[in-house]
């Protein structure tokens, strides 16, 4: 199959074209609900990635956990906390400067890291059913795990509702 | 689709083996469903007015064309040629990409609906999430919408859609969750499956009930049309929407509403089954013919049953559809997981080599034993859930009388 | 062999990391901090995913490591916009370096 490589490389490109376009626009951008949206484009990207690893359950996740609920409270904060349609003012701090130098050394570093070990890569593929692995797994040897997280979502639960709530006088009716 | 692909790999094109093949099968799956899923819109809109009209003991369209079957298409030519506006202090970019982002999360969903037997756009182990995945695009969109248009009730209606999505999101989740639970997987077409015996609906009323409310309040429909409610915020988060765009909300609107009947028919109705007919006997045609027939006839079912709603039912006011979800759906839904999860266990074969499951106690009964058993089940939670609700609207009722009493002394006789 | 050799996917990550730690460092607004730092675990899953996928494939602790992060991301979402849209309705501004009230 000589199409099939190439074309796997050229999704690959395109949703590091939406990977990185975005986390650049992320960061970059003046406008916070722009900032928003482009990290949607960011995680749509990543989710990308996770079917091109055969990861497809994780990419549904990605998609459910990150776009349809973080993204959309992390909108719905802006949107709250923000005058509508305000002239944009300037969103970076004093110290953008050294945050860039320290990203790119950072970076750079990373590159050198990855590049200078030799990962003990196999050729072998995942079993097909990597669902029920998980929910095995998940049920099985990372029980624990699994409800400390239980634990640890309930606890946000009430704790967000806790911080966000109004202190007024409740009205039964 | 397998007979798609292999029909165009036996043409003996040149570059064109089996991989491209697949990949231009779905090419033209994708693009028929992306024309014929908005073209759906003519005929819904036309039936909408028309049962609409007759609830209202009016006779809807009847003028152009016959049974006024055209209205729709001159409704179509008229707001597709009105002058398009973008208000002037709009954040055009989002403005313009929020229509047609809203159309696209509603025709996804499509990509995992199983039409007939063997033919699905992409038999995703993991189908319902993803449907659920890309129903929080259409939020975004609305958020969009309402945002990128830089006016207050635009603005409004986008904060109702977060507050609405908090509200019927965890209850639909739920309810997915005991589908899958009681089919054994999260694939449609499995699912469909699984229901050649008895369909869920008979056996799990109470939770396609959970799941066709979140559903209706998913689309953003009367009685939970809140984002658009007309008489209190003008037109939500389309307020500023004119012409093709507004359109474009539109036929996300309707099919949406088509999604989620097909959704509902996929899941609780057996899809494409037929009751009593094994049409997978049947030769490919003939089986799809009638597979089709089959789920139409349920899809358009439940359409049928969402115009009942907008033609009967007024709208819930935000904070009556909070507790609604809240106090109500999420609380029944948990109680309904723990009661179905208990029967399957009961039933579970136990004989697959992958999962180590004791075979359930009661597991001789079979696929019977475990339909009786989950309905009982149902109507069980359905009675504790009455008995409950009514003693505490007599209580919540007693309170308000009490206090009514309290404050206004009784008129001197 | 897999079509994409492993380090591509490293290097898309370190990207990710690098950028989301950027956002984290240099925004003002408190909600494009919390921007930075999704931006940081995603980098962290892509990763562990990746790693997953080209050495250990027979067992799916990559992907359970990448849903417990993804988990946690949400209750850190949740937590930090309820602690943003508190101070905003105390102090009217979601600016990070304006909450400097316990030094004067």
């Amino acid at each position: 199959m000589p199409f099939e490589i190439p074309f796997v490389q050229i999704v690959w490109w395109a949703m590091t074209a939406c990977a990185i376009g975005g986390a650049i626009g992320v960061v970059s951008s003046n406008n916070l609900f722009h900032s928003a949206l482009f990290l949607v484009l960011s995680l749509f990207g990543v989710a990308g990635y996770y079917v091109l690893l055969s990861a497809g359950f994780l990419a549904v996740v990605q998609l459910m956990v990150y776009i349809g609920a973080i993204v959309i409270l992390v909108l719905f904060a802006i949107m709250f906390s923000r005058r509508m349609m305000k002239p944009t003012e300037d969103e970076m701090n004093r110290q953008w400067l050294v945050s860039v130098i320290v990203a790119a050394a950072l970076f750079s570093w990373l590159i050198v890291v990855v590049n200078s070990v030799s990962w003990p890569v196999t050729s072998a593929a995942p079993t097909a059913d990597t669902v029920l692995q998980l929910g095995l797994a998940f049920l099985g040897s990372y029980l624990i795990p699994f409800l400390v997280v239980g634990v640890l979502l309930s606890a946000a639960l009430i704790g967000a509702i806790f911080l966000a709530r109004e202190k007024v006088e409740a009205e039964e009716i | 689709m397998d007979w798609l692909v292999d029909w165009i790999a036996s043409l003996q094109i040149p570059y064109l083996t089996e991989p491209e093949a697949r990949f231009l099968s779905h090419l033209i799956f994708a693009s028929i469903i992306a024309v014929a899923a908005p073209g759906m819109l003519i005929i819904l809109t036309w039936l909408e007015r028309k049962i609409i009209g007759r609830i209202q003991n009016r006779i809807g369209p009847n003028r152009a064309g016959p049974f006024g079957l055209f209205q729709a298409i001159a409704d179509m030519i008229k707001m597709f040629t009105k002058e398009d506006i973008t208000p002037a202090n709009a954040d055009r970019v989002v403005y313009n990409i929020a229509p047609g982002l809203a159309v696209i999360s509603s025709i996804l969903v499509f990509a995992v609906i199983p039409f007939v037997p063997g033919f699905i756009g992409a038999d995703l182990s993991v189908g319902i999430l993803y449907v659920v995945a890309v129903g929080g695009f259409g939020t975004l969109a609305i958020l969009m919408a309402g945002w990128s248009s830089n006016n207050k009730y635009a603005l409004l209606g986008a904060f109702r859609v977060v507050a609405m999505l908090l509200t019927y999101e965890i209850p639909m989740v739920m309810a997915l969750i005991i589908v899958t639970m009681v089919a054994g997987s999260m694939s449609m077409a499995q699912i469909v499956e699984a229901q050649s015996s008895m369909w869920y609906i008979f056996t799990m009323p109470l939770v396609f009930l959970i799941f066709f409310l979140a559903g209706v309040a998913e689309t953003g429909r009367s009685p939970f049309d809140l984002i658009e409610a007309e008489s209190e915020i003008i037109a939500g988060f389309h307020t500023e929407y004119s012409g093709i765009k507004f359109g474009m909300f539109m036929i996300g609107e309707y099919v949406h509403m088509l999604a989620l009947a097909f959704l509902s028919a996929v899941l609780f109705l057996g899809g494409w089954q037929i009751p009593f007919i094994d049409i997978t006997q049947f030769p490919g045609l003939v089986s799809a013919i009638l597979g089709f027939l089959s789920i139409s006839l349920k899809t358009f079912l439940f359409v049928f049953i969402m115009m009942w709603f907008r033609g009967t039912l007024p709208r819930f006011r935000i904070d009556h559809l909070q507790n609604i979800g809240w106090k109500f759906l999420v609380p029944l839904s948990l109680v309904l997981l723990v009661a179905v999860a208990f029967v399957v266990r009961l039933f579970a074969p136990g004989s697959s080599s992958a999962v180590p499951v004791v075979p359930g106690a009661l597991s001789a009964l079979g696929a019977p034993g475990e339909a009786v058993a989950l309905l009982a089940a149902n109507l069980l939670v359905l009675a504790g859930t009455v008995s409950f609700v009514s003693r505490m609207a007599r209580r919540s009722k007693n309170r308000q009388l009490r206090a009514v009493a309290a404050v206004e002394p009784v008129p001197a006789k | 062999m897999l079509p994409i050799p492993l380090s591509w996917w490293l290097t898309v990550s370190a990207a990710l990391f690098s950028i989301g730690v950027f956002g984290a460092l240099s925004r003002r607004n408190a909600i494009g901090i919390l921007m930075g730092i999704e931006l940081v675990l995603n980098a962290v899953n892509v990763n562990l995913v990746a790693f997953w996928r080209y050495v250990i494939p027979a067992n799916v602790e990559g992907q359970i490591f990448a849903l417990i992060v993804i988990s946690v991301a949400a209750a850190e979402a949740a937590v930090g916009l309820a602690i943003v849209i508190a101070v905003y309705r105390r102090r009217h501004s979601a600016a990070v370096e304006e909450l400097d009230i316990l030094k004067h």
